[in-house]
C-alpha cells in the first residue's frame, strides 16, 4: 500500500500543477465574484455596507464563486480516467478524498486573497475588519472544503452535474453559511470591529468542519466505486 | 481448479460470473481459469461482454454473482489486496491531458509507491521502449492517438505488475508501435495476461488459451488456444454464426 501522504501529496500536486497550467477554475471564480461586488454595489447603491448586510453579500458572493470550483473538482478524473486510475492504484481512497478537499481549501484561499481586498475596497470604510475575518474565512474555506468534496464527487457520474452540485450543496452548506454570516456580522459592524458572541460561532464553524470531514472520511469510498 | 482462499493458485480463478446492468445481462455464467504466466485470449463480436469482462477483472466493476477471484483475491471484498498488482489498459489512455507525458507516468509512479530515483530510471527505460523519449515533455493533449496509446502501454507495465489486462491494445498503433509494444506487453515474459481482440489471426499465436463469448455475454468455447478454429473464432468475431 502506498503511504497515505505520498498519495495525498501526489494527487494535490497535480490538482495544483494541472490548475496553474489551464488556469480553469480560478480565475473564473474571481471573476465571478468581483463581478457580483460590482452588481450588488449597484443594485443596492449604497458606497459602504456594515453587520448582517455586509456579511451576507460578501458570504453569498464566496459561497457561489466555490460553487463553480466544486463543479469542477472532479471533472479530468471523470473525463481523462483519473478515477480508474487511482481506483488500480494500491492507494487509500481517502487520500484522493483529503488531496481534492486540500486543493478546494487552496482555491478557496487563493480567490479570497483576491476578493475580499476588492470587498473591503466596494463595500467597507475601513480594512480594521479584515484580520479578524481569516479565521472566520479559513473555518469557512474548511467545511466549504470538505462539503464541496462529497457534493462534487456524488453528482460528477450525473449529466445534469452542474445542476445537481448546487442543488444537494446549498442545503448541506445553510449551516455553515449561518455560522460564517453570524461570526462576520460583528466584524464588519459601524465603528470597527466587535466580538459579541464571535467565538461561538468560530465553536459551531469547527463543529461543523468536523462532522463533514468525518462524513468524507466515511462516504468517499462508496461514492467513487462504481 | 477450484483455488484455496490466500494468494496461491491461479492468477485468475471466474466461476459463474454475471454482470448486469439494470435490466441488461452484459456477463452470463463466465467460468475460465487461467494460471500464472498463461496468456488468455478473449473474442466475441461487439456488445459481447468483453470490456465489462475485463473491467471487471481489474475490480474497476463490481460482479453482480459468481465467485471471481484476481490474483488469490475474492473479488469484491478482497478487490483492494490486488491494487497495485494488475496492469490495465483499456479504451482509455488513462492519461492526464495537461500534464506532459512523463509527468503522467511519475504521477502514477508515485500512485503506486514508486521512488523518485527508481522511477526515473523506470521511466526512462519505458519511453526508450516505446520510441517515445523525444515527445515525453509534451502534453498528452498535443500527442497523436498512437503516441497516448505507447504512453498509456507505458503507464501499463510502469509498476511491474503480475497481470496485465488488455483492450485492444494494438487498436490505434502502427506497425512500429504494434512491435515496440509488443515488447512491452506481449506474451510469454512470465506473466499472466488477458488480451481483449477482435483481431483472431493477431491475437491468437502466442496464447495459451481463448475464451470466445458470444453476443448474449455467455461463453461459446473455452479452451486451449490451439484447439479454437480460427474459421469459427472469425465467425464468432464477426457476430455470425459458428
Amino acid at each position: 500500500m502506498t503511504p497515505f501522504r505520498l498519495a495525498f501529496a501526489t494527487i494535490l500536486g497535480k490538482d495544483l500543477r494541472t490548475e496553474l497550467r489551464t488556469l480553469q477554475s480560478l480565475p473564473a471564480m474571481a471573476l465571478f465574484a468581483v463581478t457580483t461586488f460590482v452588481i450588488f454595489h449597484f443594485a443596492l447603491d449604497r458606497n459602504s455596507l456594515s453587520g448582517s448586510l455586509a456579511a451576507g453579500v460578501l458570504w453569498t458572493t464566496v459561497l457561489f464563486a466555490a460553487v463553480l470550483g466544486i463543479n469542477r473538482l472532479f471533472v479530468a478524473e471523470r473525463e481523462q480516467g483519473g478515477f480508474d486510475a487511482m481506483r488500480l492504484a494500491p492507494i487509500d481512497r481517502t487520500a484522493l478524498f483529503a488531496a481534492k478537499a486540500a486543493a478546494l481549501l487552496v482555491y478557496l484561499v487563493a480567490l479570497e486573497l483576491v476578493v475580499v481586498p476588492v470587498f473591503a475596497v466596494f463595500f467597507l470604510d475601513s480594512a480594521s475588519a479584515l484580520p479578524p475575518l481569516v479565521p472566520v474565512l479559513l473555518l469557512a474555506d474548511l467545511g466549504l472544503a470538505a462539503t464541496g468534496t462529497v457534493v462534487s464527487s456524488m453528482a460528477v457520474n450525473s449529466r445534469a452535474r452542474d445542476l445537481l452540485a448546487p442543488l444537494v450543496l446549498l442545503p448541506l452548506i445553510v449551516p455553515l453559511m449561518i455560522a460564517a454570516t453570524g461570526a462576520s456580522e460583528p466584524l464588519l459592524a459601524v465603528g470597527g470591529p466587535g466580538y459579541h458572541r464571535f467565538g461561538s460561532w468560530l465553536a459551531v464553524l469547527g463543529l461543523y468542519d468536523l462532522v463533514f470531514l468525518l462524513v468524507g472520511y466515511a462516504v468517499f469510498d462508496f461514492l467513487v466505486e462504481d | 481448479m477450484k483455488p484455496s482462499d490466500g494468494t496461491d493458485g491461479p492468477a485468475l480463478y471466474v466461476a459463474g460470473l454475471c454482470r448486469e446492468f439494470g435490466e441488461r445481462t452484459a456477463l452470463d455464467g463466465v467460468d475460465f481459469t487461467l494460471s500464472a504466466g498463461e496468456s488468455l485470449v478473449v473474442l466475441g463480436p461487439n456488445g459481447a461482454g468483453k470490456t465489462t469482462l475485463l473491467r471487471t477483472l481489474a475490480t474497476l466493476l463490481r460482479p453482480s454473482a459468481g465467485d471471481v477471484r484476481v490474483l488469490g483475491c475474492r473479488l469484491p471484498d478482497e478487490a483492494w489486496k490486488a491494487h497495485g498488482r494488475i496492469g490495465f489498459l483499456g479504451h482509455e489512455p488513462l492519461l492526464y491531458r495537461d500534464l506532459s507525458g512523463r509527468e503522467n507516468l511519475h504521477f502514477h509512479a508515485r500512485l503506486h509507491g514508486i521512488r523518485d530515483t527508481a522511477a526515473e530510471a523506470r521511466i526512462a527505460e519505458l519511453l526508450a521502449a516505446v520510441g517515445m523519449e523525444r515527445r515525453a515533455d509534451e502534453r498528452v493533449v498535443e500527442l497523436s492517438a498512437g503516441m497516448r496509446q505507447r504512453l498509456a502501454i507505458c503507464r501499463c507495465v510502469l509498476h511491474e505488475p503480475e497481470l496485465l489486462l488488455l483492450d485492444e491494445p494494438d487498436s490505434s498503433l502502427d506497425a512500429e508501435g504494434r512491435e515496440l509494444a509488443a515488447g512491452l506487453i506481449g506474451p510469454g515474459r512470465g506473466r499472466a495476461r488477458v488480451l481483449v481482440s477482435h483481431d483472431p489471426e493477431r491475437a491468437l499465436p502466442g496464447a495459451d488459451r481463448a475464451l470466445l463469448l458470444g453476443r448474449d455475454g455467455s461463453v461459446v468455447h473455452e479452451g486451449r488456444a490451439e484447439d479454437l478454429d480460427l474459421s469459427a473464432a472469425r465467425a464468432a468475431t464477426a457476430g455470425t454464426a459458428i
